[in-house]
């Protein structure tokens, strides 16, 4: 089976499992009951209580759903946000150029973390803030892609001929030009999704990000701290479900850029 | 000459627009930012305690009065007080930010040692067991984060085998062991990510010079192996890995805020943590600053020596 079809499976049934989580008849994922505190695994809770006795299993699929909501919402904004940004910069050159790609360059001087915690300080924290600040972390990036491609695309004699026909720019730009940059987007997107999964968890981890008691993997590992020599596995699934998500994204991004490219050799270099 | 003085002219200009952007960032959003900053969710704070924080943040001025104010300070070295405590942000940088920097130190000094010789074997032996070992650990180092990382060292050599401290710190002068005991799972922590991508871009960056044409004439004129492998190879193929080490330096003091938190490090993150939560203001922007200027300079750093290493780019 080829990498792309396996990854995305992966990276699809992570997704469907936390958009199915209200029809999976879950546990209450806020509902304490601290008489079950740190209770091993039992009837009803296939990976037990946590250190108020809420379901682990129950927030960790409900957190999925948190940390997948927060990192594709931002990443779509940034998408939108960067794409036009990128696509007018390139084709119109000049000002727009100056206006759109170069003032990117001001964001890149912040450490991500650093500049979401200037915002978080702020806003206040909660999932609506980490939209806000990721879209703005991943502008950039989108920018820069989508201006080079369209640098090398809008040379091209099928962009002159529409051109010479009188076709509107607005036309140009968005119909001809964009679907044929859209590969490194679609790139560039998958990378912006999986970041932004880390940076969520690592915000909700310093108490910064998603408000308790949402649930949220970087929250669980919060609060799984304090008890872990009680229970260590407490600590162990949400760290499993992290890395599990962010690895299959990861070879997920290769393996469409890969396909994307081809060029680009058949390991990613990068 | 011109190129090295043009590169840090754009670096200066760079500074400034982070500094204005960082001021800006407490104007530009919607409402009045005093009662921002006093506002506890729902709740509407006092207007006696706002107009108070107006006065000490001197938001009463005019906006024009008050950039002139805070890039005065900035030349100055003058960042302000903490809200909390009247402490002088300045003062506290100073206390905390040789341990972030020994911390990040040793930890891209720890990542380099292992990640240019192990990326330089694996691209000469490309394919063999320990390219393709490396590569898969590699990919796993990439996607677990550095706090997990952080917190499941503590959970194994603290919690389970007890062969290493949970965290903590102790001054160099008063015991060096100590220090360097304490000093060790966080390094190791922040130096997996780094590793992981040097080793990457070390593979890539080697395997792109080992095709070139001055190699094979290296080669076909008979020197020794050795000889093409230290000078024509790698030195050629260490300066991207040099522009790939500084523009990673970004996740890597963002990396550096959450690490000292697992293992209670007091350096920047402490301050800058305890300021985010209590909404500490004039603290965590000279903390922000701070940190951002150290990135900036970093890539200026590595931009000026990429210059002296390879005098082609100095014309481009």
């Amino acid at each position: 089976m080829n990498r792309l079809t396996l990854f995305g499976g992966i990276v699809g049934a992570i997704i469907l499992v936390a958009l199915a989580a209200p029809i999976l008849h879950l546990p209450d994922p806020v509902r304490q009951d601290v008489a079950n505190r740190l209770a091993g695994p039992m009837a009803g809770s296939l990976l037990g209580r946590d250190e108020f006795g809420r379901d682990v299993l129950s927030r960790l699929i409900w957190g999925a759903r948190v940390s997948l909501t927060v990192a594709f919402s931002s990443a779509a904004i940034a998408c939108a946000v960067g794409v036009t940004l990128g696509l007018l910069g390139g084709y119109l050159r000049g000002i727009a150029e100056f206006l759109s790609v170069r003032s990117m360059d001001v964001i890149l001087c912040f450490p991500p973390v650093l500049l979401a915690l200037l915002v978080v300080t702020l806003l206040g924290p909660g999932a609506g803030t980490l939209i806000l600040v990721l879209s703005i972390l991943y502008v950039p990036g989108f920018v820069r892609v989508t201006y080079a491609e369209v640098l090398s695309v809008r040379a091209q004699e099928y962009v002159e001929a529409v051109r010479a026909l009188g076709i509107h720019p607005l036309n140009i730009i968005f119909r001809t030009i964009l679907p044929n940059v859209a590969g490194p987007i679609l790139v560039q997107l998958s990378l912006a999704v999986a970041s932004a999964v880390v940076i969520e968890s690592g915000l909700s981890f310093l108490g910064l990000g998603v408000v308790p008691p949402d649930p949220s993997w970087g929250l669980m590992i919060r609060g799984a701290r304090a008890t872990m020599d009680q229970a260590p596995l407490l600590l162990l699934w949400p760290c499993a479900a992290l890395t599990i998500t962010i690895l299959a994204m990861n070879l997920l991004c290769d393996a469409l850029r890969d396909w994307v490219d081809p060029r680009s050799g058949r390991r990613s270099l990068g | 000459m011109l190129w090295f003085l043009r590169r840090i002219a754009v670096s200066l200009l760079l500074a400034w627009l982070v500094a204005t952007i960082v001021f800006m960032t407490l104007h530009i959003v919607p409402g009045d930012p005093a009662e921002l900053l006093m506002s506890t969710g729902g709740v509407a704070p006092d207007p006696a305690a706002v107009e108070e924080l107006r006065e000490r943040l001197g938001l009463n001025q005019p906006l024009m009065t008050q950039y002139g104010a805070f890039l005065m300070g900035l030349l100055r070295g003058d960042l302000g007080v903490s809200l909390i405590d009247e402490y002088p942000v300045l003062d506290e940088i100073a206390l905390r930010l040789p341990r972030t920097l020994e911390l990040i130190g040793v930890a891209s000094l720890l990542a380099i040692v292992v990640a240019l010789p192990a990326g330089t074997y694996a691209a000469v032996h490309r394919d063999g067991a320990f390219d393709r070992a490396a590569s898969a650990v590699t990919a796993l180092l990439l996607a677990i984060p550095v706090f997990v990382v952080g917190t499941l060292l503590i959970l194994l050599l603290a919690q389970m085998l007890r062969v290493m401290p949970a965290g903590g710190y102790v001054p160099f002068a008063q015991n060096p062991i100590q220090h360097l005991t304490l000093l060790a799972l966080p390094a190791l922590a922040i130096a997996k990510g780094l590793a992981a991508v040097l080793f990457r871009m070390t593979r890539a960056s080697v395997l792109d010079v080992l095709h070139r044409d001055h190699v094979r004439t290296a080669r076909s004129k008979g020197l020794a192996p050795g000889h093409v492998m230290t000078l024509h190879v790698v030195r050629n193929a260490l300066l991207p890995v040099l522009t790939v080490l500084g523009l990673h330096m970004g996740t890597l003091l963002g990396g550096t805020v959450l690490v000292e938190y697992v293992f209670n490090w007091p350096g920047m993150s402490t301050p800058l943590l305890r300021a985010v939560e209590a909404r500490d203001y004039p603290m965590v922007v000279g903390i922000v600053l701070t940190i951002s200027g150290l990135f900036l300079m970093i890539n200026l750093i590595m931009d000026l020596l990429y210059g002296v290493l390879d005098p082609r780019i100095r014309t481009a």
